[in-house]
């Protein structure tokens, strides 16, 4: 029988705390990008213009339809030796992890968009608004609200994704953990803790947002 | 040769929308402080009519003119910019069948909205002239709260308020009432009345007959994308010339508007 000794991990709280900031910091970072790049890919989705529905489209699709394993080896290793400029490891994650995510808050966005009725475009119009104010100050304020949970779950998956970016020796909590477990020879311990970590994070959001949900449904 | 010139000229206006033509060739005109009512059946054309004087629906051929701005229509003519739109349309107050209130914004904020934003007043001065708009439909009172706390008739009077708010040219109703319990038809009728009252130029598209031959100076019957009749309020609902409009005019009661 394996006799579980958590205490050693003790020692190592200071790595743990860092990878946490990092996982918690490269989260916000990513909910933030991700979320301004899918606004924009759902408004040239709801575009006029064909070319925008297309390019926005395809860059969806792309990153729907391949792994975030995948995406981030690919921007670290190769967009680089494409585009020719060096990227940091942080800088490829960052960007891999926002359009990865973009990708399906755009869908999410879009979505909430078009639920709104069309009689507020309409309203905002007769009153002498242009296209992008109605979006900005009748449209959008409303659908955001209406598209809170999903987002929120949108979120919650960023960030767990994190957990990929140690491929790329970014120092977030998974990669801060596998140090730990070279070094005190205790991977029982070391992933069972990250695993409550994460949890504890996770778990009063994903409870928050089934509150929110359910409120949601009352007021509609 | 007529001294002033008519506020709404519209000449020979078409749409169609796919392979349905819902306008053909229409000509009308609303004088500076006329009131003109656009009935008919279902399904005539009145409401694209109504929407094509403020281009919520773009016409494909014939011209509008509201006040000193006209737009011409057509494959010789390019679709006019949405900042040019949303500038005419700032000229024109929209009142709609489904009220279309900001359900995120309070009474106030609903009246305030486009004042601040597209008039780009400050706003303490937008905030005085949508409190003197809403006490106009006299409900001033409710000013913070959120329309969903409003009855039907409350909501559209908060919708009026809202047009006016941009101290439009002319106020186009789509059908104001018809979503409303018939209870509560007749405080939105006397608000439209108190406009009409006031000199506002209007083009008020409904079903309530009685009210048009009260309140119109002049109706204009539609049928099938055509108008079918047009001419002085009382005596074209009185004694109507075509047998479509009397047709139409016999579904209904003529008596006078409820008070």
């Amino acid at each position: 029988m394996y006799e579980w000794d958590f205490s050693i991990l003790f020692g190592y709280r200071w790595l743990f705390l860092q990878g946490l900031g990092i996982t918690i910091a490269f989260t916000a970072a990513i909910v933030v990008g991700g979320i301004a790049i899918g606004l924009l890919a759902a408004i040239c989705l709801l575009s006029r213009f064909a070319v925008l529905r297309a390019v926005s489209l395809g860059f969806i699709e792309v990153f729907r339809c391949t792994p975030i394993l995948v995406q981030l080896i690919w921007f670290y290793y190769a967009l680089p030796i494409l585009v020719g400029i060096e990227m940091t490891p942080v800088t490829a994650s960052l960007l891999a992890l926002s359009c990865y995510g973009g990708s399906f808050y755009a869908e999410i966005i879009r979505g909430g968009i078009v639920s709104i009725d069309p009689g507020q475009q309409e309203a905002g119009a007769a009153l002498g608004m242009t296209p992008a104010l109605v979006m900005r100050r009748i449209i959008l304020p409303q659908a955001l609200r209406r598209m809170g949970p999903a987002l929120m779950n949108q979120s919650i998956l960023q960030f767990k994704n994190t957990s990929l970016v140690s491929v790329l020796a970014v120092p977030d909590l998974v990669y801060q953990g596998q140090m730990v477990a070279h070094d005190s020879f205790r991977p029982l311990e070391t992933y069972t803790a990250i695993a409550v970590a994460y949890f504890v994070i996770l778990f009063p959001l994903t409870v928050f947002v089934r509150r929110r949900e359910r409120k949601l449904r009352v007021s509609a | 040769m007529t001294t002033s010139r008519p506020m709404i000229e519209v000449k020979a206006l078409r749409k169609s929308f796919g392979t349905l033509t819902v306008l053909k060739d229409i000509n009308f005109n609303v004088e500076a402080g006329g009131v003109v009512a656009l009935l008919g059946p279902s399904g005539s054309g009145k409401s694209t009519l109504l929407r094509s004087i403020n281009l919520l629906v773009v016409p494909d051929g014939g011209s509008i003119r509201v006040g000193q701005t006209t737009f011409a229509f057509g494959p010789s003519h390019k679709t006019p910019r949405s900042r040019e739109l949303a500038a005419f349309r700032s000229r024109t107050g929209m009142v709609f069948q489904n009220f279309n209130l900001f359900p995120h914004m309070s009474v106030l904020q609903n009246v305030m909205e486009a004042p601040v934003y597209v008039r780009k007043l400050p706003r303490n001065e937008a905030q005085d002239l949508a409190m003197a708009q809403l006490e106009k439909v006299g409900l001033a009172d409710r000013a913070y709260q959120v329309p969903q706390t409003l009855s039907g008739g409350q909501k559209q009077r908060v919708a009026i308020a809202r047009a006016l708010a941009m101290e439009p040219d002319v106020m186009l109703f789509d059908e104001a009432t018809s979503a409303l319990d018939p209870e509560l038809v007749s405080e939105v009728l006397l608000t439209i009345q108190q406009l009409a009252a006031d000199g506002m130029t209007m083009v008020i598209v409904t079903h309530e007959i009685p009210f048009a031959r009260d309140v119109a100076d002049r109706v204009v019957f539609m049928r099938d994308g055509v108008v079918v009749e047009e001419g002085p309020a009382r005596q074209t609902i009185d004694d109507p010339h075509m047998e479509a409009t009397r047709s139409f005019l016999s579904h209904f009661h003529k008596g006078r508007m409820p008070r």
